[in-house]
């Protein structure tokens, strides 16, 4: 096999099942700013068994890139298993948190985004500020976000994604399901 | 269950891993634990500086394929030890390294000699620990010595609050570790070896390119037969050297930047290049787009994360090679060989590894045939890194695995001389050779001291050209001579060095007097010796692919 020159950049999000011990999700960061993989996000948090914690990372890379991601995540001692989740198998959302300058358009464009059918709630109306909360659930940007731009934006705060396959499942939390093949070179 | 404080523990658990030798230096935050091992039943070696600790430990790994100690204090002590690990880490040593730190509920005030150790070593480890309760050493000094041999080695690291070196626990020790996120691959894919043995039938010009996982493995044996089998040639990587006997018809030296032209030629040209045990590392592809453009490729290695990481692969396989190559062997039969033998016959005859001896000067590379010649072959060799390394491993005829080592991955200077030492302490029955330059040996040299209280019959090979010698090859081709802060102006006496220290000097400077001062070196017994080999300056390594070239710009001796 010739060495072919690698550009193209594709969008991968890998479901990471780790101890829940300190330091694991430096680790993790750790390799990826050592390795020079770029983090799109990144969200943790603990899973039903508490000695496990589920960190979700979204990555930009070259196929051989995200290959890389997926070994090296292995390689790690307290990374029990890794999950890469290809776009028809996902369920993936994300939370968003955006505050907004307080006047009449806010609720009448959220109002209007509802209708439309969009994840969106007014959660906190004070003097200083609108806070909306957004769930999107696809993978591109909604429309709500665009509408919004035009109103007064203060700031703004996302999770980053998390998502679950909708088909496959972590060994450890289903004995009774296959147990997960992780992609190795074999 | 013995109630023990968390140093006595940590000392039990070093006895029950079978260590016998441990390398370190004390400091505030590890006298607890140095008090333990004080009348402990282990040697505890004093080195001079933390460095020097774990690059003995690595010698001594490497020399014993055991795993090897170093003990440090917090802060300095444990940046100190930074280097080695990076090295033992690049070049798949285990080690085990045991830091001591500040008092666990000081961690992150600054306190005095505080550093950030396991954040520090995060990248450069296997894996790193920080003990927060004594009762857990036991379990974590088993699976830092577990996960610093098995599957693809490397450093393990220790962090160890003295407060917990104080505190009391319940002594009892784990038989079995118990990780749920390691297993490492040992069994390759049967699917997998019978692709590869598929691939192998169909080849005419097959080449084996075998590295330093041939050595872990204890595969060289295995390599030697498939070898054999098959009919087909065997280049080693610098880390891989010993893997194949050189005495072998087949074996076509080293490859890659200062390999033979021969070994780069064949891999240029083969039809199948078997890696088993090797890592495409770029001082071995120079340009990935010209590297061997027309063979199928196998790749044999227990680390999936070395697999198509540089070098796409037809056929990976994961695991040990040892019993990757033991399955191989059953299934493959010998291939018409002989044209393509003999076409590398001839380019080795037109382009050998060859210097211009002008008959007066030491010439470096004479020194290495020469001292090859007096050990029989048979020494432990260590080097340091620049261009006395990559004259060790093109003349001297390595015919066992651990033979040589060498600091491959990270190239560090300074760690030669303790990597010896360590090797020495391990294995008192061999005779062991360190090859410096002028500028490597003086970077731990300090470890002088540690050879000398050991009385280590050390025998160091200064090949002197008064140069940081491979900056200087590099100046003199691509920069126009000019020797920017690469000349050696004020050496030290080496002679008068050695006599300080407590040790033999021993200056050479007339090429007649070489054979004679290397046998005098090994006539001496009971403690170290400096060999200063006053060598020309302008002396190149050659052959040379210059970085990120390829066969097209191999340069050689005219």
């Amino acid at each position: 096999m010739a060495y072919v020159k690698d550009t193209k950049i594709y969008r991968r999000l890998f479901s990471v099942i780790v101890e829940n011990e300190p330091g694991v999700l430096a680790r993790v960061s750790g390799l990826f700013s050592a390795r020079g993989f770029n983090i799109v996000s990144l969200a943790v948090g603990e899973t039903q068994d508490p000695t496990i914690s589920r960190i979700t990372i979204v990555v930009d890379g070259t196929a051989s890139v995200l290959e890389q991601v997926n070994k090296q995540l292995n390689k790690l001692i307290p990374v029990i298993s890794v999950l890469p989740i290809i776009d028809q198998d996902m369920l993936a959302i994300e939370l968003t948190l955006a505050k907004f300058r307080p006047g009449p358009r806010v609720r009448a464009v959220v109002e209007d985004a509802k209708r439309k059918g969009d994840d969106i709630e007014i959660v906190h109306e004070g003097p200083s500020g609108v806070i909306v909360r957004i769930i999107a659930a696809v993978e591109k940007e909604p429309a709500i976000f665009k509408e919004l731009g035009e109103l007064e934006l203060i700031e703004i705060c996302r999770t980053g994604k998390v998502a679950l396959s909708k088909t496959r499942t972590f060994g450890i939390f289903d004995k009774s399901q296959r147990e997960v093949e992780v992609e190795e070179a074999n | 269950m013995a109630r023990m404080t968390g140093a006595q523990a940590m000392v039990e658990s070093l006895l029950r891993e079978g260590v016998d030798i441990v390398f370190g230096l004390p400091g505030g935050a590890c006298l607890p634990f140095f008090d333990k091992l004080y009348d402990a039943k282990l040697k505890t070696v004093l080195v001079r500086h933390e460095q020097g600790a774990v690059h003995m430990a690595e010698g001594y790994a490497r020399s014993t394929g055991k795993v090897g100690v170093a003990i440090a204090t917090s802060g300095p002590g444990a940046t100190n030890c930074v280097t080695g690990i990076a090295d033992a880490y690049m070049d798949s040593i285990p080690i085990v390294v045991i830091t001591g730190q500040v008092k666990s509920f000081m961690i992150g005030n600054d306190a005095f000699q505080e550093a950030d150790t396991t954040g520090i070593t995060r990248p450069i480890t296997k894996h790193n620990y920080l003990v927060k309760d004594a009762q857990q050493i036991p379990r974590i000094v088993k699976e830092a010595f577990y996960l610093a041999r098995t599957g693809r080695p490397g450093p393990v690291l220790i962090d160890f609050p003295v407060d917990i070196s104080l505190a009391e626990m319940d002594f009892y020790w784990p038989e079995q570790v118990s990780l749920r996120s390691y297993n490492p691959v040992v069994k390759g894919s049967s699917s997998q070896i019978r692709k590869a043995a598929k691939l192998i039938a169909g080849s005419k010009k097959p080449v084996l390119y075998t590295g330093g996982g041939v050595i872990i493995a204890r595969a060289a044996k295995e390599v030697k037969a498939l070898a054999e089998k098959l009919q087909a040639p065997v280049t080693n990587t610098l880390m891989g050297l010993g893997g194949m006997d050189a005495s072998s018809p087949l074996f076509i030296d080293m490859l890659g930047m200062h390999g033979a032209v021969y070994a780069n030629r064949a891999v240029d040209e083969c039809d199948l290049l078997i890696s088993i045990g090797a890592r495409f590392d770029d001082r071995v592809t120079g340009n990935l787009e010209k590297f061997s453009p027309n063979s199928k490729k196998i790749h044999i290695d227990i680390d999936p994360g070395s697999i198509s990481k540089s070098i796409p692969v037809d056929i990976p396989i994961v695991g040990d090679v040892k019993e990757v190559l033991q399955e191989l062997i059953q299934l493959v039969h010998p291939l018409e060989t002989r044209e393509w033998l003999a076409q590398i016959a001839q380019w080795r005859k037109e382009s050998p590894f060859r210097y211009k001896d002008d008959g007066l000067s030491i010439k470096p590379q004479y020194v290495i045939q020469q001292i090859w010649e007096a050990t029989k072959g048979d020494a432990l060799i260590t080097t340091d890194v620049g261009q006395h390394q990559m004259w060790a491993a093109q003349y001297y005829r390595f015919n066992e695995p651990n033979a040589m080592m060498t600091s491959g991955g990270l190239g560090t200077m300074g760690y030669g001389f303790p990597a010896a030492i360590g090797a020495q302490m391990g294995r008192p029955d061999k005779e062991v050779w360190c090859i410096s330059g002028d500028g490597s040996i003086q970077m731990n040299i300090q470890e002088y001291t540690t050879a000398v209280i050991q009385k280590l019959p050390v025998k160091v090979a200064i090949l002197n050209n008064g140069f940081y010698g491979m900056v200087r090859q590099w100046q003199h081709f691509f920069y126009k001579d000019r020797f920017s802060s690469s000349t050696m102006d004020c050496n030290p006496d080496f002679v008068k060095l050695s006599e300080a220290y407590g040790g033999v000097g021993i200056r050479v400077t007339r090429k007649e007097d070489v054979r004679p001062s290397i046998i005098k070196a090994q006539s001496i017994k009971d403690r170290p010796v400096f060999l200063d080999f006053v060598c020309p300056k302008d002396e190149n390594v050659m052959p040379m692919i210059p970085s990120g070239g390829s066969m097209e710009q191999i340069m050689d001796m005219a």
